[in-house]
Parts: structure tokens; C-alpha cells; sequence
């Protein structure tokens, strides 16, 4: 059965180069689709992607992947809600893209639903109080 | 309508007595609707109200004792954030608007403006030390140059907020039709009507259930910051004549109230330093005002609802900067808070920059103190100009200047 997730690759310098996450489709069957990738002054590389297959391959291309030497991590580590800095105002509800971030009804608390954050940080440039953080 | 149901005096004395009967700006619409005004007037003796949004206009005052020798402060800074000292020895104002004196700014844009005046207030309230960095040019009786020591709230002789405008009572819906984002105090604005940013509590705002101003007034007792605070006057930008609704809604910013109230008394939950990307600091602001229901006609403002309530919305990209005046087309609170709004023909997300939650949740703690005995109600000792005043906020006439002379 075919799931997806969303994982933080990062690239040593001595690895941007190569042909590594295209190996996902090539070898392990896998889609992916990469909704962020950049490289950095130091040529360190970064790319978020989402992959979507069954849940073996996944796991079999994502150690591959480490075996190479790329360091993975799940999304969902990397944008963060700090509640205790949250006041609920809903700024960063206009800009989320995927409704991530909402607002719940009947309590109009805002909510985020990790699952659904593509990383664009949007939240983190809307947050007034800090409260969404980016460690990516 | 006109006939008195009850004083103040007789509310007081209900309240002393743990008798009152309390409802929210939220529940009595609701009560409204299943008993009609008439009944439920006869009920309710107090309404509450809340809000709790970005409120630039603020501020505190605060004196820190002397020093010996003493000193006559010229030039002060409160964790790197200047306070102004353009007043006796000792005392300070910080504004909440005020940015740290080593801020980037917007060098790089969009700035993102960490730390200011708002920060201060919050961890000053929340018991924490603050850096006190001060300087003076010495005089006979003032000696001292310099000064450096942290202080903390609970050492300071007087602190008290004075916020010159609060609790607008409606503001506009911002968006932004230009191809590039914008950073704005109404907060992240994407391009081509990518969102819509409000800032109202709406049925829940103490000047939206009180629209004409009969019993908001100077010397009004009010939730403050978590503590209790006053209304000191009418706020700058007061704007009463604007056009209103059949219910009397302004369908514009329109009146604005300034408040005070002993920093000491108060809760870092309710006053909080912000950041506005692009634009800069400032702090949210927990304010609630009860509300006697002394006549039917006061109970039937108090019911009003989201969607009776409606804002402008505006183009930040040119109409707000330039003040040209265009209005886009208005949008109700309703509306708003389903989270979509229409806008020449696009459906466009829309997000509060106030929080609804935390407007409720001061509601129902001033109902918590009036029911308990803790926090009885004052009769106003002047009345806010109302619509018929000719109170109007107008823009600058700017005038040429000539060589240093001003021409007509």
C-alpha cells in the first residue's frame, strides 16, 4: 500500500555533485516530489522532498540514501510550533499554503498539523510573537 | 427604549452582594436571540467585552527612584531599547513601538525587528530584570553622568501603563493587489489578493458594543494587561463622525480610547512584545470593558453580531500608503472569520492579526471578577466625544517652508 512522507535531505559538500536521490525512482520504484532544494555558500545541500510509495521502499531508499552519506530527517522535526510563545492571533493562518496552520472552531485556537507543512517558511516570517521556528 | 432599568449604584451593590448576572458580548447575543432585548435586559445586569490584538499606541511610564549622587537623566536604555527621558530626573517613557538602538532596521529587508519597547514591557511585567544603561550632562544639583544597573518592576517606585490609542473600534481589512509582498503592521501580505489580514474582535470589542459611546467614557474601570486599568480620555485618532450602519456600527476605524493602569497589577500573558516582519515592534494588549446594561437600548448595542459588523477593505500597495481613500468593498466579520472573503471576484484567505481566543477568554475573566466582588464598576466622569461632536481626524496640512520661514 502506498504512503508518503516528508524528509529533510542534507548534502555534505563532497556528495553535491552526485546523482544520489534520483536513485529513489531509478532503484527503489519510488515517486518523490521536491518542494525545496538549495545549496548553501559552503556547497552543503538541502533539499526537502516529499516520497510517496510503499512504505519498504521508502525505508529501504531512504538508507540507502544514508549509506551514501546524506543525513535524513523527518519534516516534522525541522518547522516547529512553540506553544507556550503561540497567542493565537492567526497571522501565520493567511499565509500557510496548505492549511497546515488553522484555526480551530468552536475554541479559535490556532492549530498546525505537521503532516500537511511543506516548509516554506511562511509562517516563520508572519509569526509576531516567534512562535513557528525553522530549523532547516 | 429610554426607560432606566438599573444604576450603578444598584449594580455595585448586586455585585458587593455576589448577586450580579454577567454575560459575555458573546453570550448575550444568543441570549438575544431565544428571549428578545426586553427580557434579557431585565436579566443581565452587566455585559463584558475583550479584545486582544497588536496595539502600537502603548507604552509605560515609570520612575526608578534616585540615585546617589543623583542624577538627571538626558538620554536612557532599557535592555537597548531607548526610553524617553524628556521628563524629571527619574522618570521614563518607553513606547511600544520603539526599536533596540542596534537594530538593523529594514538594512536588510524585511527586517526582522527582535526586540523593542513591547519586549521591554512584557519581561519588566514578567518579573524579570532589564538592563537600566542611563546618561545625564551634570548639573549643580544633578552631578551624576552615568548610570548602568539592572532594575526590576517590582523595584521601581511608579509603573504604570499609558496607552494613547487602544481598542479601535473596527479597523480595515488589508490586502494587497501589486505583484510583490508586502510587510506591513496589518502583517505579511501576499501578492495579486493572496490573503486578507483583519484585526478586530469584533462582536467581542468593548467600542463595537458600545458604538455611540453612552457608557464608555473617562474614568471607565476596565480589564487591563491582566490587571485593571481606566479609561484616561479618548484616543488619538478618535474618529466618531464616520459613516455607520442602521445598528450605528461604524463601517470604518472610528473611536479609539486611551487607558491606564498600574503596570504592577499586571501579566506578561496579557501584554506581548511583538515583531511585525518588514515593519517593526510593537505589543499585543489584553483590554476588556464591562459594560452596565442600564437601559434596553444599551443591551440591543451589546447583541450586536458579526455580521452586522462590517470592514473596509484596502489595497496596502497604494491606496493605505498613498492615502488615496479607495475602499475595495467591505467584508462583515462573519465573513472573516469563516476564513474566506471575496474580492473582486477572487476568493482570498482571510487571517485575524487579533486573537479571538484570548478576546473571549478576557471576556469571561472580567465576568469571573464581577461575579466573585472583585472588580465593581465607575460611572464615567466625562462622556468620549461622540458622532456629533465634530471630533474629525483629519491629515496634515503641510504647509511649505521658505529659508527657514513658513509661507502661506
Amino acid at each position: 500500500m502506498n504512503s508518503s512522507q516528508k524528509v529533510v535531505l542534507r548534502f555534505p559538500p563532497e556528495l553535491v555533485e552526485r546523482p544520489l536521490v534520483c536513485e529513489l525512482a531509478l532503484q527503489f520504484g519510488l515517486h518523490f516530489n521536491i518542494m525545496r532544494a538549495s545549496i548553501s555558500p559552503h556547497r552543503e545541500g538541502l533539499m526537502v522532498i516529499e516520497i510517496i510509495g510503499e512504505k519498504k521502499k521508502q525505508e529501504e531508499g531512504l538508507q540507502f540514501l544514508q549509506e551514501n552519506g546524506l543525513e535524513v530527517e523527518s519534516l516534522s522535526q525541522d518547522i516547529k510550533m512553540v506553544e507556550e510563545r503561540c497567542i493565537h492571533c492567526g497571522s501565520c493562518v493567511g499565509v500557510c499554503p496548505t492549511e497546515a496552520l488553522y484555526v480551530e472552531k468552536p475554541s479559535y485556537l490556532v492549530k498546525y498539523d505537521e503532516t500537511q507543512c511543506i516548509a516554506c517558511e511562511m509562517c516563520v516570517l508572519a509569526c509576531p510573537t516567534h512562535a513557528m521556528e525553522a530549523l532547516l | 427604549m429610554g426607560e432606566k432599568l438599573r444604576t450603578y449604584e444598584e449594580i455595585n451593590e448586586k455585585i458587593r452582594q455576589g448577586k450580579a448576572v454577567v454575560v459575555t458580548a458573546e453570550e448575550v447575543i444568543d441570549l438575544v436571540e431565544e428571549k428578545g432585548v426586553e427580557k434579557v435586559a431585565q436579566e443581565v445586569d452587566v455585559v463584558t467585552t475583550g479584545t486582544f490584538g497588536v496595539m502600537c499606541s502603548s507604552g509605560a511610564f515609570f520612575n526608578i527612584g534616585h540615585t546617589k549622587p543623583r542624577m538627571k537623566v538626558s538620554e536612557a536604555y532599557l535592555n537597548g531599547v531607548m526610553a524617553y527621558s524628556g521628563l524629571a530626573a527619574v522618570d521614563f517613557y518607553i513606547g511600544a513601538a520603539q526599536v533596540a538602538q542596534d537594530d538593523p532596521l529594514n538594512k536588510i529587508h524585511p527586517g526582522e525587528f527582535k526586540y523593542g519597547g513591547g519586549h521591554v514591557i512584557q519581561d519588566l511585567v514578567a518579573g524579570k530584570d532589564v538592563l537600566l544603561e542611563a546618561y545625564g550632562y551634570g548639573t549643580d544639583c544633578y552631578p551624576r553622568r552615568k548610570l548602568v544597573t539592572w532594575i526590576n518592576l517590582a523595584d521601581l517606585n511608579e509603573a504604570y501603563l499609558f496607552n494613547p490609542r487602544n481598542a479601535y473600534q473596527n479597523y480595515n481589512v488589508a490586502v494587497n493587489l501589486s505583484s510583490k509582498t508586502l510587510y506591513t503592521y496589518m502583517g505579511v501580505l501576499l501578492p495579486k489578493l493572496g490573503n486578507a489580514n483583519y484585526s478586530s474582535a469584533g462582536q467581542l470589542s468593548p467600542l463595537l458594543n458600545d458604538p455611540f459611546y453612552r457608557v464608555i467614557g473617562v474614568g471607565t474601570r476596565i480589564f487591563l494587561g491582566g490587571g485593571v486599568g481606566y479609561v484616561a480620555w479618548q484616543g488619538t485618532q478618535h474618529n466618531p463622525g464616520v459613516e455607520r450602519n442602521e445598528r450605528g456600527i461604524p463601517k470604518d476605524g472610528a473611536g479609539t480610547l486611551a487607558v491606564i493602569g498600574d503596570l504592577k497589577g499586571m501579566n506578561a500573558n496579557w501584554l506581548w512584545g511583538v515583531s511585525m516582519r518588514g515593519y517593526g515592534c510593537s505589543m499585543a494588549v489584553g483590554l476588556g470593558v464591562p459594560i452596565p446594561i442600564l437601559d434596553e437600548e444599551t443591551l440591543y448595542y451589546c447583541a450586536v453580531k458579526d455580521e452586522d459588523i462590517l470592514a473596509p477593505v484596502i489595497d496596502y500597495s497604494d491606496a493605505y500608503p498613498n492615502g488615496t481613500g479607495e475602499i475595495l468593498g467591505y467584508a462583515s466579520y462573519a465573513q472573516l472569520r469563516q476564513g474566506k472573503i471575496k474580492i473582486e471576484g477572487k476568493e482570498v484567505p482571510a487571517a485575524s492579526l487579533s486573537s479571538y481566543s484570548r478576546a473571549r477568554e478576557i471576556a469571561l475573566t472580567l465576568k469571573d471578577w464581577i461575579q466573585k466582588g472583585d472588580f465593581t464598576l465607575t460611572q464615567p466622569v466625562l462622556p468620549l466625544p461622540g458622532k456629533d461632536a465634530g471630533a474629525r481626524f483629519h491629515n496634515l496640512p503641510e504647509r511649505p517652508v521658505n529659508n527657514g520661514r513658513v509661507g502661506r
